[in-house]
């Protein structure tokens, strides 16, 4: 995946063995111990209608489970998270928590300013659950049958909720293992020891899910043969491929330019080695991007060990997607972060490799951005593009009838696509942020509807 | 070198039923007390006196293994603490010369002599010279012990028949010269027949309380009461901060009752800082003893104690303990008494509040419905009182985890004070 870097230097050249990197890729935030649970636990003001449970995109009843931990009852705290969010281990290490729940924490407006450690106590419930059996049982068998394209957060809980109202489940899966962007695309010190696939086996524990590898919708697979075959379809495709700066020096679609690349396949390479010494370093290197998957790549790159890493987006601070949290993260790592400035060119040596960029600086007049006129030059000897992710099309292109949304699947507030029988979500529909935790509450939305309208067409017939 | 610091200009000592104390913290019976080598460490901490741990009769009473255990809170604070000790362990003989001893060493000191031994005449004829002789500042008498002395027919068994506790005052005040302190077991119905009894028989003072029958909590895992001895617990007894507001209410009873009036009282139970001290002290007590705040965090809390109380009577324009010891009694009444035209009305400071809904669950679901919850247009939310319906419980503003953001506020109603007594609602009316 990594091959148009192949000219640049190894994480592991001058003498930094693996075990070394490894360590600059631990958890980003340490569990919690015991005891510090319980002092956590113990700051929940345990609110009425509480705010968080609002900002939780899955729903999860979190003051409840927090009294749960300092009740010393983690089995009943880890079901009171799961039956909402079946996912709620990764959730944990990877939402966003500063936006989501623990931004709405009242504690925040309280003299300490300080928000209750909610994300870490919900990993803390997770981790130390001990069910002798899985948590929910499976309900008697229905007799229907449905595809889950897709084993993403999206698809792994739209089929374990449809599985535990009785459906049988069959997942359709491209690659070769489940998970979608918890096994590839989350920043390795996020989601570390194998987490995305220790937590898919317990999912997977309540039976009648199924998953076939290597298929993919629109290659080896099409929807109107997953229909025939089914009651009821699911995508949970995410967003397959990255956008493009279409600058010159970019080279043509399908092209490689040594030393240019999205971010995503380089995080997807770097997820799935079993030896960071191996992966290509860019000593120079430049990300293009102000969202969280551009700090991921500037941060990971930062911690193989590059010299000079620089974030480049073309509007201000206060624009950037990437959340304060995220921002200190980077700049902690001693990535710099260059803003108002508009990439104009990727300059290229004589070889026709990524030798630098240019930037257009940039200045907003009424809200409109506009150039300045100056420009700015960065050298780079590798470039990362982090502009937004977008729905495969190639793969799509073949399905009538699905009608997009700003580029997305659309879907009704049911999640049913125009195509009848056939449902989405997750970050292939319009619907929400594009966040591990909003996919798991689509996944699971959408299996209560698919489950409403298969029990409303049994009554019928 | 610490440098010399102001000290605030008041006079902490203390002369409590004749005796003098440099300042009214004393350390109550117990194990703080049990030696000579605890109580010097006492002293040399600041403490103005103590009261050596109960002694009794030879052969000295055996205690079992593992003595103690406690109600804690969520972040392991001690709320309560329970014990199944019994009085001092040690022979009669080696206490008598170590508290020979210490009170030569600290002459300014108060030493206070614990005393257990049988109901019976002589044996209190025999025990009270040799305490006596040791130079000892005043006695105590410990009728309260809860657990274990019972069975054997001493301690809480004396202190619950009034009979048995002026019959024993009594004696002391024959055999000994020494002020009598007579300490109350809190396990009665009504403190006022103990405290009169003793006042009957002659008592300088009475203390109180000891400690509570209590069963702190199960191991359920061997369905077993802790602490526990081998596979079995008993009942202990339960003192520390829980246990204040009990002992508080108990001072305050003899503190008005018409028959012990002007008896001195030392408070005990749940004193833990000097604003503790202080609170007893408004309600009559003239000094405070201290047991588990010191078995918890070491002699040094007196510092603070001394320090806090000395600067608080300061600001208050207190120079001696006199000068509010019972402040707070006479506004400590009957309920029949209540003015029934007094009228408070909760009040949420919106700037403080943090909108975490608690007031208005607690006031909706167990009270009054006196809450509104409204949300606005952007989904803020906010909680008011709802004047009409609120009838000044206090609930929501004990709830409310941010100090100061509810208040109650009394409302000017232009009625004069009527008591129950007076209240046309009574149908027992005593009509006038
Ligand atoms: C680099 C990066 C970092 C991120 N970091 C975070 C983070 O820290 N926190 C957070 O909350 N969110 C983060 N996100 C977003 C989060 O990963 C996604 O929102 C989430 O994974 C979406 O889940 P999904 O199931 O919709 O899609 P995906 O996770 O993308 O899964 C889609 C699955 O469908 C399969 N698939 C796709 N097309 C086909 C087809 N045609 N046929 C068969 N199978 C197909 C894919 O192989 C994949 O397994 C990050 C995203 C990226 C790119
Ligand atoms: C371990 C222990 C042993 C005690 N032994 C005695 C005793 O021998 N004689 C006595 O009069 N009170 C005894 N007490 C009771 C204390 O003197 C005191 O009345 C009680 O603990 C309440 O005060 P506190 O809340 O400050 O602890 C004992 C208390 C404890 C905790
Ligand atoms: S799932 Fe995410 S947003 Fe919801 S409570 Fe857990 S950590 Fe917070």
């Amino acid at each position: 995946m990594t091959d148009s870097l192949d000219h640049l230097p190894r994480a592991g050249d001058g003498g930094r063995d693996a075990a070394s990197l490894e360590a600059n890729f631990r958890d980003l935030h340490p569990p919690l111990t015991q005891r510090q649970a319980i002092i956590e636990s113990q700051r929940c003001l345990y609110c009425y209608d509480a705010p968080c449970i609002e900002a939780c995109p899955s729903d999860i009843d979190i003051p409840r489970f927090i009294r749960e931990i300092s009740e010393d009852n983690i089995n009943g705290a880890a079901q009171t998270i799961l039956e909402e969010n079946i996912l709620g281990g990764s959730c944990a290490r990877v939402c966003p928590t500063e936006i989501l729940c623990e931004q709405s924490c009242v504690r925040n407006h309280d003299a300490e300013c300080q928000p209750v450690l909610i994300g870490l106590l919900q990993r803390h419930a997770i981790d130390h659950m001990h069910f002798t059996e899985h948590p929910f049982p499976r309900a008697a068998d229905t007799g229907r049958h449905v595809a889950v394209v897709g084993a993403g957060p999206a698809g792994l809980s739209c089929a374990h909720r449809l599985a535990s109202h009785g459906h049988r489940v069959t997942i359709f899966e491209a690659d070769p293992r489940p998970g979608g962007l918890n096994e590839y695309g989350i920043a390795r010190y996020k989601l570390v020891d194998d987490y995305a696939q220790k937590e898919i086996d317990f999912l997977l524990e309540i039976g009648g899910i199924e998953i076939h590898y290597g298929q993919q919708l629109g290659d080896n697979l099409d929807l109107a043969t997953l229909k025939r075959d089914h009651d009821a379809v699911f995508l949970g495709l995410g967003l397959g491929t990255s956008r493009r700066l279409g600058l010159a020096g970019e080279g043509a679609p399908g092209v490689a330019t040594p030393g240019l690349m999205p971010a995503t396949d380089y995080i997807r390479t770097l997820r799935e080695t079993d030896d960071l010494s191996t992966l290509p370093l860019a000593r120079r290197c430049v990300v293009i991007g102000a969202g969280n998957t551009a700090i991921d790549m500037a941060v990971q790159m930062a911690r193989l060990g590059a010299d000079e890493v620089t974030l480049v987006y073309r509007r201000g601070i206060d624009a950037m997607p990437a959340t304060g949290h995220e921002q200190e993260i980077a700049r902690a790592n001693g990535v710099k972060i260059v803003t108002w400035a508009r990439p104009e060119e990727i300059l290229l040596d004589a070889e026709g490799r990524v030798a630098g960029m240019r930037f257009a600086r940039t200045q907003s007049r009424d809200g409109t951005l506009m150039d300045t006129g100056e420009t700015l030059e960065i050298a780079a000897d590798g470039v990362f593009t982090a502009i937004g992710q977008a729905l495969d099309e190639a793969h799509l292109a073949a399905i009538p009838g699905l009608e997009r949304e700003g580029g997305k699947v659309h879907v009704d507030g049911h999640f049913r696509t125009d195509l009848p029988g056939v449902y989405a979500g997750g970050d292939c529909i319009a619907l929400g942020q594009d966040l591990t935790v909003q996919a798991v509450q689509h996944g699971k939305l959408a299996a209560q509807a698919i489950h409403q309208d298969l029990m409303a067409q049994q009554e019928v017939a | 070198m610490k440098a010399i610091a102001k000290r605030p200009d008041v006079d902490l000592s203390i002369e409590f039923a004749g005796i003098k104390s440099p300042n009214p913290f004393w350390l109550a019976s117990a194990p703080p007390t049990d030696k000579a080598y605890n109580v010097e460490r006492a002293f040399e901490a600041g403490w103005g006196g103590v009261v050596w741990k109960t002694l009794g009769e030879d052969p000295a009473p055996v205690n079992v293994s593992s003595r103690y255990s406690a109600h804690f809170g969520k972040n392991r604070e001690v709320l309560g603490f329970n014990n199944i000790e019994l009085i001092t362990d040690r022979s009669l003989e080696t206490n008598l010369r170590e508290i020979t001893e210490v009170k030569q060493r600290w002459p300014d000191r108060a030493l206070i002599v614990s005393i257990m031994v049988p109901c019976v005449e002589e044996s209190w004829k025999a025990i009270l010279p040799r305490v006596e002789a040791t130079g000892a500042d005043g006695i105590e008498l410990n009728l309260g012990c809860p657990h274990g002395m019972p069975e054997r027919g001493m301690g809480a068994a004396v202190g619950q028949n009034p009979d048995l506790i002026e019959q024993v005052t009594r004696w002391c005040k024959t055999y000994s010269r020494l002020p009598v302190i007579v300490k109350l077991t809190p396990n009665i119905t009504d403190i006022r027949e103990p405290a009169r009894a003793a006042l009957r028989g002659g008592a300088d003072a009475v203390s109180l309380i000891n400690t509570i029958n209590s069963i702190t909590s199960i191991d359920l895992d061997h369905m077993v009461a802790r602490p526990t001895v081998g596979h079995q617990s008993t009942h202990g007894g339960y003192c520390g901060a829980a246990v204040k507001p009990i002992a508080m209410n108990m001072v305050a009873e003899i503190a008005r009752d018409p028959a012990t009036r002007g008896l001195p009282i030392c408070g005990i139970g749940g004193v833990s800082n000097w604003h503790d001290a202080a609170e007893f002290v408004a309600l009559g007590a003239g000094a405070v003893q201290v047991c588990t705040a010191a078995m918890l965090h070491g002699f040094r809390i007196v510092e603070e104690m001394q320090d806090g109380l000395a600067r608080w009577m300061a600001e208050k324009g207190y120079r001696r303990l006199s000068d509010f010891s019972g402040k707070a009694v006479p506004h400590t009444t009957d309920w029949k008494y209540l003015d029934m035209n007094f009228q408070t009305i909760a009040h949420i400071d919106q700037d403080q509040c943090i909108q975490c809904g608690r007031c208005y669950i607690a006031c909706e679901d167990t009270s009054h419905q006196s809450i509104a919850k409204l949300v606005d247009e952007a989904g803020a939310r906010r909680y008011e009182v709802i004047e009409e319906e609120c009838v000044g419980c206090n609930l929501c503003q004990i709830t409310c985890p941010v100090e100061g953001c509810i208040t109650m506020v009394p409302q000017e109603s232009g009625k004069p004070y009527m008591s129950w007594n007076e209240d046309p609602r009574n149908p027992f009316r005593e009509s006038a």
